[in-house]
This record gives structure tokens, C-alpha cells and sequence, in this order.
């Protein structure tokens, strides 16, 4: 058995290595699904820059280099073993990985305070980076997403209160709104996330993670919503915006994403968030003994 | 459509021959300026202050890079484009006070902008956003570094590029803006595909 030191040390160089992966290596479902948009886009610049960005992706790789120089504000999805010993020191660990990730790697400093402007330079700062506690698990692991998020995604992310009476068609009217008013801002092709339901701030947390953290080609389990997940990427492909925003037949989303949750009688929240081409995720998972895994 | 290699300082001339939807390579000097970049150009102007950096016929590159420093010297990691919305409200008083020939980003730029370059003899350019590794590789050297103290993104880096690209022109001399008109476009097709909806529901 380890000290709680060594593990803490331990879960720190983990993160660090985990984020190190996130920020040079693309996951191979979003590889995939920018080579498959490639090869479906009719127009020159949409596939010009389309073929940039699958340049960028294995310049990246082979120079062991962040693939985008927005290494975003860092967020933490965090599942803990019922049985992982050191549970109080996982946050101070991941703020200290964070720091010493912005130095090592290197992670561009985004972290900034909104009233005086002052960047941290370390990328920690008031409630940054942003860790979520995504509950339990079984056995004595700890499992750790991480997801470098860029500022440019983020930017445009979208709330609505729909009118409950309206159903579906106000889902369609929010997200095709959102995608146009968007535009070329988050760096499409995108990953647009949708969450329903719930209360305001529940409902904007599963647009993100489902933005962020799904594989791109898996589908929400139930059949209906995975058919609306379809069908919305159809019509938001159709809206012809395309890599970059400069036109394009096949490149403006490479997945729509929807999670939901039950809503009050009164209130249909609606979410939208994007996730840009440059989804970087990774999934860190780590033992008492202090070995870990990363999956992407 | 065509393809240009472009060297600065640009030519008016050169310039003004380019149309939406051109694919650019540029090699020579850009600089970096993100919002806080503009705002202090801005401040020197309004001042009357010397700027420490000649921007005529120059190019302005939204960008906001990593950068590391070894033995005394700069290297840029990765430096792709940052959204260039921010710098709407600056970007045509660059131009025209300053001699801006091009200004390179990603997401689009408004009217201000585009009738700025069509006074003036300007053009707007898309890098690919996120190609941040791929930007780096066409840099060749950092050449100075100026108002370190808004913070390493945020910047002036004056920069030797190579054939940097590729850059899609969106805002040519003519006042046309290509992702504005691909986001009208964009409107009206939601219409349309929303309208065939609610019929399909009656």
C-alpha cells in the first residue's frame, strides 16, 4: 500500500500525462469522422481546409506537439472508486497537474479573472480548472475524463427556455438557430451537443459533456432520441455552413449528441453546446498502486 | 479561385486583385494582436504615441500562440487563429489609420471591416482554426516580442513566416464577405427546412 502522499504524486503524474495525450493526440472517433466528412464534401474550400486540419492532426502526432494553441480551460469529469483511498486529496491534485501541465507540455495560460483581467498563468484560478464529481464506481479505481476545451466552442454555446407546448419542433428551431447564429465561430466541423430537460444549469451540463465526452458514432440508447439525433444532423449539415464557415455540403457537424432529463410541467430547457473538429478527450484511470491507463 | 504567393510588404496593387474564395500562401512578416493588442494600438493612437512596430502594408495575424523560451530565444509551439469577432470594433481604424493590407483569422469579420477594406485596399483571410501545429511549422522565427505584459497570448509577436497557409480569402477589396453571405444563405435554408417540418406536422 501506498502513502497518501505517493498517491497523491502519483494521480498528479497521471493527469499530466493524460493531458499531455488529450492535447497532441485526437481521439480515432473524431479522426475518423473528419476523414469520412472529407471525403463526402463537395466544395474546394471546405475540403482545403478540411485537408489542413487532417495535416495539422499528423504534424501533431509525429512532432509529439498541442495540435491547437487553444488548450482551453480544462475540465475534470471525476468517478470514484468506492474503495480508492486519498479521496481528499484528488482536487488538490488536479489543480497541482494542471500546473505543472501549463509548464511542462506546454498548456497555453487561459485562465483569467473577469473583473481585473489578470491571468493566473497557470491556468488555475476560482473554481478552475472545472472539475465535475460524476459519482461512484465500483471497485478501488479512480477514472478521470479529461477534456482541454477551446475558448472559440465555448463561445457560442446557447440557452433557450422552450415553450412546453411545442415540443420536438422548438428542439429543431433552437439547435438550427444556435448552428446559424454559430456560424463559423467554433471551427466546424463541430460536435454539437444538446441537452433537454432538467433544471437551466442540468440541462447546459449535458449539452457539454454530451459535446465533449461521447465517442462520435455512438447514439443515445433510447431509439427515438437517437433517430432525432439523425435527423438533426442532416438539417444542420444542410444549412450548407461547412469547414470554416466559407460554404460546404457535408462539413458543417461531424455528430449531434442529445442527453435529457425529466423537466418541471412548466419549463423545457433546451442546451446547445459545440464542441470544435479538435475534440481532444482522454480518459485517465488510476490504481491504489499508483499504475494508470489512458484511453482516448 | 485561384492560388497566390504573396511577400510583405503587400502591394495595394496585389492586393486588391484578390477575391473571396483565393487561396493565399504568404511569406515575410506578420504580427500577432488579439483583443487587448487592439485596444493598446488604439490608446497609442488616440495618444498620438509612436507605435514601437511599422504595420504599413503589413499583415495583422489573430493569434494568440504558445511560446517558449530556450536559452534566450522564442520558439512558437503552436499558433493557430483565434475567433476575429473580438476585433471588429477595432480592426477598421487599423486599416485605415495604420495601412493594414491583410488581416488573417478564423470565424469572420463584420461590415466595418469589409468596408474598410474596400476603401482602403484590404483584404480579410481564413486560416484553418485549430491548425495550430501546422501555423507553428511556417513560422519560421520569432523576430521581437512587444507588450509582453498583457500576457503570452495576448501579445505582439512579430514573426518570419514561410508559406504560410492556407489562407482563404473571406473579405476581398470589393466589399464581398463570403462567410456572411454563407451565413444568409445559411437562414434561409433553416426556414426552409423548419417550414417543410411544421408543414409535414398540419
Amino acid at each position: 500500500m501506498w502513502l497518501d502522499m505517493d498517491l497523491k504524486d502519483a494521480i498528479v503524474r497521471a493527469v499530466v500525462d493524460g493531458l499531455h495525450r488529450a492535447v497532441v493526440y485526437l481521439p480515432k472517433d473524431v479522426k475518423e469522422a473528419i476523414k469520412r466528412v472529407y471525403e463526402e464534401e463537395k466544395s474546394p474550400t471546405a475540403k482545403t481546409h478540411l485537408e489542413a486540419i487532417l495535416r495539422n492532426i499528423e504534424l501533431a502526432e509525429r512532432l509529439g506537439l498541442p495540435l491547437c494553441q487553444d488548450t482551453g480551460i480544462i475540465t475534470f469529469y471525476v468517478r470514484v472508486g468506492t474503495g480508492f483511498p486519498a479521496i481528499h486529496q484528488i482536487e488538490e491534485a488536479l489543480i497541482e497537474a494542471v500546473r505543472k501541465a501549463t509548464s511542462t507540455i506546454p498548456l497555453r495560460p487561459n485562465s483569467v479573472d473577469p473583473f481585473t483581467n489578470r491571468n493566473s498563468g497557470d491556468n488555475t484560478g476560482r473554481y478552475v480548472p472545472v472539475i465535475f464529481w460524476d459519482g461512484f464506481r465500483d471497485g478501488d479505481g479512480l477514472e478521470i475524463v479529461v477534456v482541454p476545451k477551446g475558448g472559440g466552442s465555448e463561445y457560442v454555446s446557447t440557452f433557450a427556455m422552450g415553450v412546453p407546448g411545442k415540443g420536438v419542433e422548438n428542439i429543431k428551431e433552437v439547435v438550427l438557430d444556435a448552428v446559424v447564429r454559430a456560424g463559423a465561430m467554433p471551427c466546424p466541423p463541430t460536435i454539437i451537443g444538446v441537452g433537454i430537460g432538467g433544471t437551466a444549469d442540468l440541462a447546459m451540463h449535458l449539452a457539454r459533456k454530451a459535446a465533449t465526452v461521447r465517442r462520435v458514432g455512438s447514439r443515445n440508447p433510447d431509439p427515438h432520441v437517437a433517430e432525432l439525433e439523425e435527423e438533426l444532423l442532416k438539417m444542420v449539415n444542410s444549412l450548407g455552413i461547412g469547414a470554416m464557415g466559407m460554404g460546404g455540403t457535408a462539413s458543417t457537424a461531424l455528430a449531434v449528441h442529445i442527453e435529457y432529463a425529466y423537466r418541471h410541467p412548466a419549463t423545457y430547457p433546451i442546451a446547445v453546446a459545440f464542441q470544435c473538429w479538435a475534440a481532444r478527450r482522454a480518459v485517465v484511470t488510476i490504481e491504489p498502486s499508483g499504475r494508470y491507463e489512458i484511453e482516448q | 479561385m485561384a492560388v497566390y504567393r504573396l511577400v510583405t510588404p503587400l502591394k495595394e496593387e496585389d492586393v486588391r486583385r484578390l477575391r473571396v474564395g483565393d487561396t493565399i500562401y504568404i511569406s515575410g512578416i506578420v504580427y500577432t494582436a488579439r483583443d487587448a493588442a487592439h485596444k493598446r494600438l488604439l490608446e497609442y493612437l488616440r495618444e498620438g504615441r509612436e507605435l514601437p512596430f511599422d504595420l504599413s502594408n503589413g499583415v495583422i495575424y489573430h493569434c494568440g500562440p504558445v511560446a517558449v523560451k530556450e536559452g534566450g530565444v522564442w520558439r512558437i509551439v503552436s499558433a493557430g487563429p483565434t475567433t476575429s469577432m473580438r476585433m471588429e470594433p477595432y480592426e477598421h481604424i487599423a486599416i485605415e489609420r495604420l495601412g493594414v493590407r491583410m488581416v488573417i483569422g478564423k470565424g469572420g469579420m463584420g461590415a466595418k471591416t469589409a468596408e474598410a477594406c474596400k476603401r482602403h485596399g484590404a483584404v480579410y483571410t481564413v486560416f484553418t482554426g485549430g491548425a495550430g501545429v501546422l501555423a507553428a511549422q511556417a513560422i519560421k522565427r520569432v523576430l521581437d516580442v512587444y507588450w509582453l505584459d498583457l500576457g503570452m497570448p495576448e501579445a505582439v509577436w512579430k514573426l518570419e513566416v514561410e508559406d504560410f497557409g492556407p489562407l482563404t480569402v473571406a473579405i476581398d477589396s470589393t466589399g464581398r464577405n463570403i462567410i456572411d453571405e454563407v451565413v444568409k444563405m445559411a437562414v434561409e435554408r433553416k426556414k426552409g427546412v423548419l417550414s417543410q417540418e411544421h408543414n409535414a406536422l398540419i
